[in-house]
């Protein structure tokens, strides 16, 4: 009787588990596109700007200044966070398989908050950043440098939007596989 | 059943389960988390909040206040609710209803508080070391005494972030539990 029960009740919370399963394998592949998009566009954000400087005679005296993404560490760190939240999306679609165990799983939905908490605060360091280079600080003398470098902050801003994508798809995914494990809870105490 | 554990201000009734010894001294343990969330929180605010330092350059009187930053104000703000959050919870007893909510708005505030604390970060450490590939400048010399204090209110914001961190593991505990209501 009772083990009739329990294949019932498995039964039928399958098209419901089938369900959460399927969203979380779509949720983890977009943020695995969005936070491999922030990095790499980060990644490769850089700009020089050539302008004279003095005139001697009549040759001009060219310097050139470059805004390159390595020169300010929360960017550095931006770029690190994301790599490592992609790369580690990536190895778990691509373990899938071997994640049937309950034990697994409840490691991977903890990584999965380490990994979102990584990418939420590169993504808000790098936004102070970005802040301060459209905006400055008049009162430490600090100027704005998106005037004089806009492509640099235009690709930083996508790559910010990117990662904040990234991470509101990464806490939907946190929340969906609580209820997961949860929904779980019930056929594994009937089993 | 109801087991009342003898806290003199506190009353902490389990109305659904009866709880073993060491499920109360877990639940002992995280309360008093609760509580140095609240001291974390309040002393993060305040120290940032009295942060004020002013230098004279020939002449000129420099103001440091934290005001002037939007990431230190984000950074009191985000302490700000999460003191007053734990505060309220610190006085809700564990029905079934609430304690779901309570789950939910911890794992809320303590990402609020993360990426607070990462852009009080972000900007303590340009106030530091500058930037001298974008002609900012080092502020901490010339005004020490704001340094320190930011310094010191994010050393409190790392202990919130961190408490807040321990209390959604427990959470996540609980909810994974057998006897979860």
């Amino acid at each position: 009787m009772a083990d009739e029960n329990g294949k019932q009740t498995e039964m039928e919370s399958r098209p419901w588990h089938q369900t959460v399963t399927l969203l979380l394998v779509s949720l983890r592949l977009a943020a695995l596109v969005a936070t491999s998009t922030a990095a790499g566009l980060m990644a490769f954000n850089k700009e020089t700007k050539t302008v004279t400087v003095a005139v001697v005679g009549t040759n001009p005296i060219l310097q050139s200044f470059t805004a390159a993404f390595q020169q300010t560490p929360a960017f550095v760190y931006f770029v690190l966070a994301n790599a490592i939240a992609s790369l580690y999306n990536l190895l778990v679609m691509l373990l899938r398989p071997c994640l049937k165990n309950r034990g697994r799983q409840v490691l991977v939905h903890l990584l999965d908050m380490v990994v979102f908490a990584l990418v939420v605060t590169g993504a808000a360091a790098a936004a102070s950043m970005a802040e301060l280079g459209k905006n400055g600080n008049k009162y430490a003398r600090w100027n704005p440098i998106c005037d004089r470098f806009e492509a640099f902050c235009i690709r930083g801003g996508v790559a910010l939007v990117a990662a904040f994508i990234g991470a509101v798809l990464l806490l939907l995914m946190n929340a969906l596989s609580v209820v997961g494990l949860t929904c779980k809870n019930v056929t594994s105490n009937n089993n | 059943m109801e087991t009342v554990l003898p806290l003199p201000t506190l009353q902490i009734s389990t109305a659904t389960y009866n709880l073993t010894g060491m499920a109360k001294v877990l639940r002992v343990f995280f309360l008093l988390l609760r509580l140095l969330a609240v001291a974390a929180t309040l002393c993060a605010v305040v120290i940032m909040a009295t942060s004020h330092d002013s230098t004279t350059v020939f002449g000129i009187t420099l103001e440091a206040k934290f005001q002037h930053t939007p990431a230190l104000v984000f950074f009191v703000v985000a302490n700000g609710i999460a003191f007053i959050y734990s505060l309220i919870v610190l006085f809700v007893p564990s029905t079934s209803l609430l304690s779901r909510s309570i789950i939910v708005f911890d794992v809320i505030l303590a990402m609020l508080l993360t990426a607070a604390i990462a852009a009080a970060g972000a900007m303590a450490q340009l106030g530091k070391k500058g930037n001298s590939h974008a002609g900012w400048f080092p502020i901490c010399d010339r005004v020490p005494n704001f340094c320190d204090h930011v310094m010191g209110a994010m050393i409190c914001g790392c202990v919130a972030v961190i408490t807040f961190l321990l209390i959604v593991l427990y959470d996540i505990h609980q909810v994974l539990s057998p006897k979860f209501p």
